[in-house]
């Protein structure tokens, strides 16, 4: 039942357009003695990008409508903003810090171009553990491989902490469709998994969202108060709600930060202790591993694990660094090795070394485009500079906008711990997609007519008078249109009585 | 020396004083200045928008025009870092390395070629906010950028403090682009203009009056942003004070 909204208060309104004087079945009542004080409006959440199935995804609309919610902008920015400060704090305190990065790029350069070699040693290694190893060419046949494992089990229900390869493979929606209940054990991801939206970052899926938007989503989903937004509350709810779900369940899962190829074992760093939870409660724990989390030795974990926390959050290491290296008693373990366009990566030889990525999420908190735009702008898997890289070699066309998404300012390459030329791989994606011809059509008119003009002095100069003339004498209005993008939310420069070209020519006319 | 003076093209038609200044301060120093009439772009908006082969006879027109100089010197780091890093839709002859090689931007210029130690015909009694732009940052090394563990120096921060009277704040973020980015500024415009207006606010909230910069086309977007959300800011390039301008 529903009444005109026309009849309501607008500040009874609920925000998604339902009916709210309707609340937990029953109807709030307007007698005086009941009665609380209007709340003041909160600002509906921003949502992601508009998906229409190939076509090129928008961001630049999305990152619109994040701007157009001034206080998710302002939080996001300034709280990536705050970690960025916290990893450089960090950073001062490691003299040595440009060298381990150093170090750390060159482990990875010499592991991807040695990869076979290190996925044989690990995964005879692993089995030697009692691992079941398995392989998946791409998203669907890793889908199928876990599906298999679960069913020989006959296992109902999941949990499993956070992995941007699952979210790369859609497993969500997959084990959705088969009937098998997915929990994700990490705060910021299950927050993201009940309100059925993907995580906007690699490290803080939910960092985009206010609390009181979380505040929301747990009452829709776990029967919160909506209108304590109180963070203790908030966690203590969800601790309460998903703890029998971790019980109960019948396997668990867990991505992975580092496979070592030399002892087999498998390394997942976490700040909640969920990876544990998932891969120590339930007698099977499968792991989805990326073929590019191989390390040769153990010794070069310890390079690995001094920067990974220090970039991402700006914290010297996270509370928990897992190691898993066989089932345990009576139980199984099985690790998934992913390949999903890796290997085609791997051959490109301007990008390969993206390959090099460890999931931090450092380029994404300095990214002043990203800290502007939410994540969930880039309507991709992964978002900010790794995402504008590695997202056009899953699909060129629905991610050609992605690589324009940038100043090209250069900051995320400086705090990649990697040392991946992340900017400059931007930059060079640019020039790929012009040839492989996923840029709209004016945009290629306009360069191609820049280009002519710019390289015929005399017409050039022709069009620089016409332009100063135009700027000086036409009215304000046809200058600030919809169709001139710089004069939307900036002044156009006030053309100069004469050009430097005309004073040069006044003043010094005898030089040549 | 001979010196060929590269004014790119939003300078010429937008901010000739910035020309004249990097003219006349390239003079002070006894150098034979030479402004090639039939110059135009160096290709940079083509090549950033990923359409290199359009760069191509821009390029080659680049070269024609500043063959054969001691040095090529630019009041705009971005344009001086295209030429230096990404100038290659024309045939790389040895012709067209050589004027790569030679291209600086003034800043480098006078610090580390000219090593110019005084300015004394320069004051500038004003509290001023540097803005060290991406390209003169990250790609031309005029300073140590806040992500990186290094000993801290600055080329334009060198210069300026031997202007009698200046004065620097201390913005928040002094390394955050200000979002200009070339075509970004247009075809992003929403993010591009948000960025301008909190690094612009940024500056006044450090107490600037004036934002200083070695490219003028980050000005030039900031201004915009400046005067769009009225925030009281005047804006200059830094040839322009270390040429004497008064205010």
């Amino acid at each position: 039942m529903s009444s005109s909204p026309g009849m309501l208060h607008p500040e009874l309104l609920a925000q998604d357009g339902t009916d709210s004087i309707y609340r937990h079945g029953r109807r709030l009542d307007h007698a005086e003695a009941t009665s609380k004080p209007l709340r003041v409006k909160r600002e509906p959440q921003p949502r992601g990008a508009k998906i229409h199935g190939n076509r090129p995804v928008d961001q630049a609309e999305a990152a619109a409508r994040f701007i157009a919610a001034p206080e998710h902008e302002k939080m996001h920015d300034e709280r990536l903003w705050d970690l960025r400060q916290k990893r450089d704090r960090e950073m001062h305190g490691i003299p040595e810090w440009e060298e381990l990065r150093s170090l750390a790029s060159a482990i990875k350069e010499h592991t991807l171009t040695h990869l076979d070699e290190y996925l044989d040693q690990f995964e005879a290694n692993a089995r030697s553990n009692g691992v079941h190893m398995h392989w998946a060419r791409d998203a669907a046949e890793h889908n199928r491989i876990v599906h298999a494992i679960l069913n020989d089990h006959g296992a109902k229900s999941l949990i499993k902490s956070k992995s941007m390869l699952t979210e790369e493979c859609g497993f969500r929606h997959y084990m959705a469709a088969v009937g098998i209940d997915v929990i994700e054990t990490d705060l910021g991801e299950r927050i993201q998994q009940l309100d059925n939206e993907d995580p906007s970052h690699v490290v803080v899926p939910a960092v985009h969202k206010l609390r009181t938007d979380v505040a929301q989503v747990f009452s829709k989903t776990i029967g919160t108060d909506p209108d304590n937004s109180d963070v203790h509350y908030l966690a203590e709810a969800q601790r309460e709600a998903t703890r029998p779900l971790i019980l109960a369940a019948d396997a668990g899962m867990t991505g992975c930060n580092f496979a070592v190829a030399e002892t087999g074992s498998v390394v997942v760093c976490t700040n909640e202790g969920n990876a544990d939870l998932s891969a120590n409660v339930p007698k099977l724990h499968i792991a989805s591993i990326g073929i590019e989390k191989i390390i040769p030795r153990f010794e070069d974990l310890a390079v690995f694990v001094r920067l990974l926390s220090r970039s991402a959050l700006g914290s010297p290491i996270t509370q928990y660094t897992s190691h898993f290296r066989g089932p345990r008693e009576d139980g199984e373990m099985h690790f998934v090795l992913v390949d999903n366009g890796r290997s085609e990566r791997l051959g490109l030889a301007e990008f390969w070394t993206s390959l090099k990525c460890i999931r931090c999420g450092a380029c994404m908190n300095t990214c002043p485009v990203y800290r502007r735009s939410g994540g969930l702008s880039y309507g991709a898997t992964y978002s900010g500079p790794i995402g504008l890289i590695i997202d056009p070699t899953f699909n060129a066309r629905k991610y050609s906008n992605l690589p324009f998404a940038s100043t090209l300012n250069g900051s995320c390459s400086n705090v990649c711990p990697v040392k991946i030329n992340i900017h400059e791989q931007i930059y060079a994606w640019r020039r790929e997609l012009v040839k492989q011809h996923e840029v709209p059509f004016v945009k290629k008119a306009a360069m191609k007519a820049a280009g002519e003009l710019l390289s015929r002095p005399v017409a050039y100069r022709a069009a620089i008078a016409a332009a100063d003339i135009a700027l000086a004498h036409l009215p304000r209005f046809v200058i600030y249109n919809g169709l001139n993008a710089w004069g939307k939310h900036r002044e156009l420069p006030r053309p100069p009585k004469q050009t430097f070209h005309s004073w040069y020519h006044a003043n010094r006319g005898d030089k040549r | 020396m001979r010196i060929g003076l590269f004014i790119p093209c939003y300078i010429d038609a937008f901010f000739p004083e910035v020309g004249i200044a990097t003219l006349e301060l390239l003079e002070r120093f006894g150098h034979e200045v030479v402004y090639p009439r039939d110059q135009t772009c160096c290709g940079q908006p083509m090549a950033n928008s990923g359409f290199n082969a359009d760069c191509a006879a821009t390029e080659a027109l680049f070269v024609r025009n500043f063959s054969g100089f001691d040095y090529v010197v630019a009041p705009s780091g971005s344009c001086v870092h295209h030429v230096r890093a990404n100038f290659d839709a024309v045939e790389q002859t040895a012709e067209v390395k050589e004027v790569r090689a030679r291209t600086y931007e003034i800043v480098e210029f006078l610090h580390d070629i000219q090593k110019a130690d005084a300015f004394p015909w320069a004051k500038f009694p004003h509290r001023v906010g540097l803005h060290n732009s991406c390209s003169t940052l990250r790609a031309l090394k005029h300073a140590a950028p806040s992500e990186l563990h290094e000993a801290f120096f600055s080329k334009p921060m060198d210069l300026l403090s031997k202007v009698e009277g200046i004065e620097f704040v201390k913005p928040s973020r002094p390394d955050e682009c200000c979002g200009f980015g070339g075509t970004f500024s247009v075809f992003e415009e929403v993010v591009s203009t948000k960025m301008g207006y909190d690094k612009v606010s940024d500056h006044a909230r450090a107490g600037a009056e004036y934002i200083v910069s070695a490219d003028t086309s980050c000005l030039m977007h900031q201004q915009g942003c400046a005067e769009r959300i009225g925030v009281p800011m005047k804006f200059i390039h830094i040839a322009e004070i270390l040429n004497g301008a008064s205010a």
